[in-house]
């Protein structure tokens, strides 16, 4: 599981008492340009409802603009929070951008473009906890919590663009935000979509029911046939024979197949999430 | 005692342009011009991979409505990050409204 992250820096677009309105259309291209860098912008208006989400411990910095182009001395009553406010009058998009920047200074920030949020997200609210992702999964993506229930425990280890587990879901319980086409993408479920993923999911049995069992096999044959003629090249070939059928068929990318581990790790991995996902029904009563 | 109003979160997704460019920006330039204050985040998504402690911040203010993607996914994605979401937290989907419609439920009392 990932869990750092770098927020270095709240930005906060000051409109409210004190200060002078934007201009439209500069306000919205300001703000649009801070979140297409990565920042999390806090507008803060005349009217209507405060935004409401608590400050974190790390910086602020307020940028509007202020009478005589001067900009608040500010502090945080509890110390505990740096605040900076800035005057940006006459200054461009990309020169507010850059104050933004030389105030984040050298602390690293997760950036747009540098990576895609790409991970599977669970609709508890259809899943049965059959443990088939567990199964299916070659990178460890899932895990199993402490009472036995499937979760997303390894987003790191997901390959991007790659929904195959959310096609071998019998609920189609298993989303990815950024997937284009429904109801991968989150989009409702209507029974005839999950019809058309169960056939989706048929395509493995075309491998004797388990693409595993299928490699298991084939590796086993190749073994007592060929044990001398075994190696990692052909198992390699093997394998990709199986998979190939399935990246035709759109049901994981190319370059997913490319990163695949090795056979006998494959198999390994397969042995492991199965007993994982066996011990879990189990307990499950 | 009137009701509180609700906080307003826009979701940018900037880590992948999965909503169209065309209807996040005039969501984001009409909640601008309506005068509310409000949230706005890079990406949802982002910020769920990465189990940021905003997500649970935002899912415990209270009445919130969001401007992001599908509302299975949005909760899927509060969920996984360990901040459900209340059942009353209304989520407006820019993949398929259109941007009248979004900002209209948005910035309605």
């Amino acid at each position: 599981m990932i869990t750092h992250t770098h927020r270095p820096l709240r930005v906060v677009l000051y409109e409210g008492s004190g200060a002078i309105p934007l201009p439209s259309e500069a306000r919205a291209r300001v703000m649009a340009a801070l979140l297409d860098k990565g920042y999390a912008v806090t507008r803060t208006g005349g009217g209507g409802a405060p935004a409401m989400m608590p400050h974190d411990e790390r910086s602020l910095l307020v940028l509007g603009l202020f009478p005589e182009q001067k900009a608040p001395q500010i502090e945080d009553v509890t110390g505990l929070v740096k605040v900076e406010a800035r005057d940006i009058a006459g200054l461009e998009v990309e020169e507010v951008v850059g104050l933004v920047e030389k105030s984040r200074g050298d602390t690293p920030m997760n950036e747009p473009g540098r990576w895609k949020p790409w991970f599977p997200v669970i609709d508890y609210t259809r899943c049965t906890n059959c443990m088939q992702c567990l199964s299916f999964c070659l990178f460890d993506v899932y895990g199993v919590s402490s009472d036995h229930k499937i979760q997303v425990q390894n987003n790191d280890n997901c390959k991007t663009n790659c929904p195959a587990c959310s096609r071998v879901c019998p609920e189609v319980a298993i989303m990815f935000p950024k997937y284009q086409a429904g109801p991968i993408n989150g989009d409702e479920v209507n029974p005839a979509e999950a019809g058309r993923e169960k056939i989706k999911v048929d395509i493995s049995s075309l491998l004797g029911g388990d693409i595993y069992s299928a490699l298991k096999d084939r590796s086993a044959a190749a073994k007592s046939r060929f044990s001398k003629e075994r190696s990692p090249d052909k198992a390699l070939d093997e394998r990709k024979k199986c998979l190939t059928k399935l990246v035709g068929d759109g049901f994981i990318p190319a370059d997913v197949l490319a990163s695949l581990p090795s056979p006998d790790e494959i198999l390994r991995k397969a042995e492991q999430a199965k007993a994982r996902a066996a011990a879990a029904l189990a307990a499950q009563g | 005692m009137p009701e509180s109003p609700p906080t307003l979160l826009y979701c940018r997704c900037a880590y992948a342009q999965v909503v169209p460019n065309g209807v996040k920006n005039e969501v984001l330039q009409g909640l601008c011009d309506s005068g509310a204050s409000f949230e706005s985040v890079s990406d949802l998504c982002e910020m769920a991979a990465h189990r940021d402690p905003r997500l649970t911040a935002l899912a415990a203010c209270g009445k919130l409505r969001i401007a992001a993607c599908y509302p299975r996914a949005v909760k899927g994605l509060f969920q996984q990050a360990g901040a459900p979401l209340a059942e009353d937290v209304e989520i407006l989907n820019m993949r398929t409204l259109t941007a009248p419609e979004v900002v209209g439920a948005m910035v309605q009392s």
